[in-house]
């Protein structure tokens, strides 16, 4: 289960406020959302079935797009190790 | 009562390489006669102008021309939509050539601007100043455009080193010898491309004019300036007015001949037996325009009226001894501004309303 | 419950200084159709990449640069530039709206006698013409260009040997006031060659001189350069009436006008600083009858724009081939277009567009081509929105040089389509296969 950093901010309008390291981001509906069920505790799985639910997109695409995602939160260092 | 007008002005970027943005807002707020609502345009989310309340009500970030006009005229419509924009001032180099061939478009939009056309805009580049020289008399460094390093050769010929080694729009070095002739011709065209630019070094004090011509030969104000400290980047850090009856007869004489229209800054050398040489002609009002100001010109007003139309009085005479020191200054600022601008595109300056 | 649209998460960091997309709302607008054919039918019939042409386009864009000329000045002559697209259709194109040919060695001037261009009314230009093309091109009346003092002398000698009097102007190259200045085709004026070269041919008595050439450069932004050049020609013009009581038919301008698209390097894009046909022309014609040429016997104007005429008419369309992400996390989207196909994707910044409806989430992207090289990047930087696999771009003004240029490299060159006024679609050029690459080539026996 993967969790975005204690210290980092992200507000409704999608903006993110590393206050760790003073670097600024921005994610669009999608992100928030994503960021917002991970900060809530929810593992793959569970945010994968929310949104094959409430979305038009396939597993497979899904997957792949967030997988994607969350190697760019990785690479920004947003994420709790 | 106060004729009410809303503003729209670029060049916020006021850094130690300043544009002439909050210069030229803060001669506007000293205008008497104007209520005026100034609307920032920025292209960064850092330009301090932004984040100044007494200067700016509300800031629009807006693309860079390098995105095309569409687009740039796309985003000033939007926010004329909501601002009503009376007259629109650009500061920057590399816009203006955009709002020139833009101007019909504006105007259509209820915008007015005051821009030199293009034709007196592009005659002035560097890279032609040689034949701008001869046409309208006015003495002008020997210069050559290079386009290859092989051509560096045949310097020798022509010049006595040291020479100055130019980009066709920003960048100079001073070289003494061929090897620094090279290494600059490679660095400058590497970020500037060519024609690389030698100019002849003449030696002597330079000194500036800011001046206004108002598109029929006539010159409405024109302040001399010689500046006292310079920076590493080049720029005034401090300077005093001056007057010099040639350099100001070279100044009315060309705004005579050009018929310029719009605000303009003329850098000069004045050589140790007195003879004046044009190095550069920037086509907009500089960052140090509040100096002008201070010594009794208001040249921002006086484009102001220009661009609303109105007949303006020239203003023939100045304070000698007006003196400028830059500095710099640290505002406090809360992330959420940040916010606002990054994520909209767009900050109002809410405290300078309720400190009123 | 209805479910929403799902769009691929995106994070982008907000760099201190740079103005972030996102606030913009900096849009793509896709082209989904071209003259009316949709996107998607063009790559169903015709394989993924096609280049489509729009012989509306072409249409439009000639009849608007022959206007500025002809309202102008009185006799204006294009003549079409085969190497900016010589496939038949697109000369054939040109030559019903009154375009002659402009040719630059024997294989073009071939394919001109072919597409049923009379003789006379093929310009031959450039440094390759060898002996057998001259003879023929004397033969069929041809108007030669000569470019330098051998070739002079050897249509001195071949009119000696086919008894005719060949039509021929001279190239001539002048500092006109641009950069680069082009020196290596024709004569110098400032250093006298031009002279020179016109001399030796009055004085041979054996060739017509029939008219004066220069051709600035390419991708020329300052109209000014072509007024400059425009005034050289008439100061020839002017001499060669004095000395000889003689006078030239035509002064030919060549070509060289910019067209809309974004030099690699420039700050502003082509669209905004490209100048319209009225500013070339401006330039020129106010150089011409403000000369002192006699105004009874004005010459034709001859042009030979290539790339302005018909580079705005050719779109590329292609697929998605994959996305991935770079070791720094930038995205990388893969498309089926390669340089090969797009030559001119070495030096333009080219538009390229999504052909569905995307996302306004943009990502700075890399497009990168299919093929198997480091070199084979179609846009190094663009704000891009995610694509899906089998998703479809059109790259937009390509019609100039790359049907001439590009290279059969690791697979077959696309199909060419043109789009007629009516909205039929016709193919012009047909995809390659392996018999069109192999069957110019020979195994020797022992491999067999």
């Amino acid at each position: 289960m993967m969790k975005i950093k204690k210290n980092i901010a992200v507000s409704e309008s999608g903006f993110v406020f590393d206050a760790g390291t003073g670097e600024t981001y921005s994610l669009n509906p999608v992100g928030v959302e994503i960021v917002k069920l991970m900060n809530e505790g929810k593992n793959q799985e569970e945010i994968s079935n929310y949104f094959l639910s409430n979305y038009e997109v396939s597993q497979g695409i899904f997957e792949s797009a967030y997988f994607d995602f969350v190697s760019i939160l990785n690479q920004y260092n947003l994420i709790e190790r | 009562m106060k004729k009410q007008l809303t503003i729209a002005i670029t060049g916020l970027n006021n850094t130690d390489n300043p544009g002439p943005g909050i210069p030229v807002i803060r001669s506007l707020r000293e205008a008497k006669g104007f209520d005026l609502r100034i609307i920032g345009l920025a292209y960064e989310n850092l330009e301090p102008g932004i984040y100044m309340e007494d200067m700016v009500d509300k800031t629009y970030q807006i693309p860079y021309p390098s995105g095309g006009a569409d687009v740039l005229l796309e985003r000033i419509q939007y926010i004329t939509d909501k601002e009503h924009i009376d007259v629109l001032i650009p500061n920057f180099d590399a816009e203006l050539y955009t709002f020139m061939k833009a101007e019909k478009r504006l105007l259509e939009m209820g915008i007015h601007t005051f821009l030199p056309t293009i034709e007196q805009f592009e005659e002035r580049h560097k890279a032609v100043l040689p034949k701008y020289g001869e046409k309208y008399g006015i003495n002008v460094p020997k210069s050559t455009n290079l386009t290859s390093v092989s051509d560096i050769r045949k310097l020798k010929k022509e010049y006595e080193f040291p020479v100055l080694v130019k980009g066709k729009f920003y960048d100079a070095h001073i070289a003494y010898n061929d090897e620094q002739v090279t290494s600059y011709f490679n660095k400058i065209s590497a970020k500037w491309g060519l024609p690389i630019i030698i100019q002849e070094f003449i030696k002597g004090t330079e000194v500036n004019v800011v001046a206004l011509g108002d598109g029929e030969g006539n010159t409405i104000g024109a302040v001399g300036m010689r500046k006292q400290f310079i920076t590493d980047k080049g720029k005034a850090w401090g300077g005093i007015t001056i007057k010099d009856d040639k350099m100001m007869d070279i100044t009315y004489k060309l705004i005579e001949q050009t018929k310029w229209r719009g605000g303009m800054e003329l850098e000069m050398i004045r050589t140790n037996d007195g003879k004046y040489y044009m190095i550069e002609i920037n086509p907009r009002i500089p960052a140090w325009v509040y100096l002008a100001v201070g010594a009794g010109q208001n040249i921002p007003e006086a484009l102001l009226r220009l661009a609303m139309g109105e007949k303006v009085a020239p203003m023939t005479s100045y304070t000698l001894g007006t003196m400028f020191v830059r500095y710099s200054f640290d505002m406090i600022g809360d992330i959420s501004q940040f916010e606002k601008l990054s994520m909209t595109g767009e900050l109002e300056n809410i405290h300078k309303k309720t400190k009123q | 419950m209805e479910k929403k649209f799902f769009e691929r998460p995106i994070i982008n960091k907000i760099n201190a200084g740079i103005p972030d997309k996102f606030g913009m709302g900096n849009q793509l607008n896709p082209i989904s159709t071209i003259d009316g054919v949709a996107v998607k039918d063009l790559i169903a019939e015709h394989g993924s990449p096609v280049f489509v042409l729009s012989e509306k386009t072409i249409q439009d864009i000639y009849q608007d640069a022959y206007q500025a000329f002809s309202t102008r000045y009185p006799k204006v002559q294009f003549a079409w530039s085969y190497k900016t697209n010589y496939i038949d259709a697109v000369c054939r194109t040109f030559h019903k709206l009154g375009s002659w040919a402009e040719v630059v060695s024997g294989f073009e001037y071939q394919k001109a006698l072919e597409n049923g261009v009379p003789g006379n009314q093929i310009i031959f230009n450039g440094p390759d013409k060898n002996e057998a093309d001259l003879r023929l091109a004397i033969e069929n009346a041809s108007l030669i260009h000569i470019d330098h003092f051998d070739e002079l002398y050897l249509i001195i000698r071949l009119a000696d040997e086919t008894n005719k009097r060949p039509k021929v102007a001279i190239r001539v190259n002048m500092d006109n006031g641009i950069y680069p200045q082009w020196d290596r085709f024709g004569f110098n004026y400032e250093n006298g060659d031009a002279w020179n070269a016109l001399n030796r041919i009055m004085l041979s008595k054996k060739l017509d001189l029939v008219g004066l050439h220069t051709h600035i450069g390419t991708y020329i932004l300052a109209p000014f350069g072509y007024g400059n050049a425009a005034k050289v020609l008439a100061d020839l013009a002017i001499g060669l009436d004095r000395k000889y009581n003689h006078k030239i038919k035509y002064i030919d301008m060549g070509g060289g006008f910019a067209s809309k698209n974004t030099l690699k390097g420039a700050y502003l894009p082509g669209s905004d600083t490209c100048p319209s046909f009225d500013e070339y022309a401006e330039a020129i014609t106010n150089a011409l009858i403000n000369s002192s040429i006699d105004p009874e016997n004005m010459p034709v104007l001859f042009l030979e724009t290539g790339r302005a005429l018909i580079d705005d008419a050719g779109s590329l369309l292609g697929s998605v081939i994959g996305n991935k992400r770079l070791k720094d996390g930038r995205r990388a989207t893969i498309l089926d277009i390669g340089v090969n196909m797009l030559f001119t994707s070495f030096w333009y910044e080219h538009i390229v567009v999504p052909a569905q409806a995307t996302s306004k989430y943009t990502e700075d992207t890399t497009l990168y081509g299919p093929l198997c090289m480091n070199i084979d990047v179609i846009r190094d930087a663009i704000q891009f929105p995610s694509m899906k696999i089998g998703d479809q771009v059109v790259v937009k003004r390509v019609g100039a040089y790359n049907m001439t240029q590009w290279m059969q490299f690791i697979t077959y060159r696309p199909k060419v389509v043109l789009i007629d006024r009516k909205g039929k679609v016709h193919t012009i050029r047909n995809r390659e296969n392996i018999d069109s690459i192999r069957s110019l080539e020979v195994v020797p026996d022992y491999l067999k």
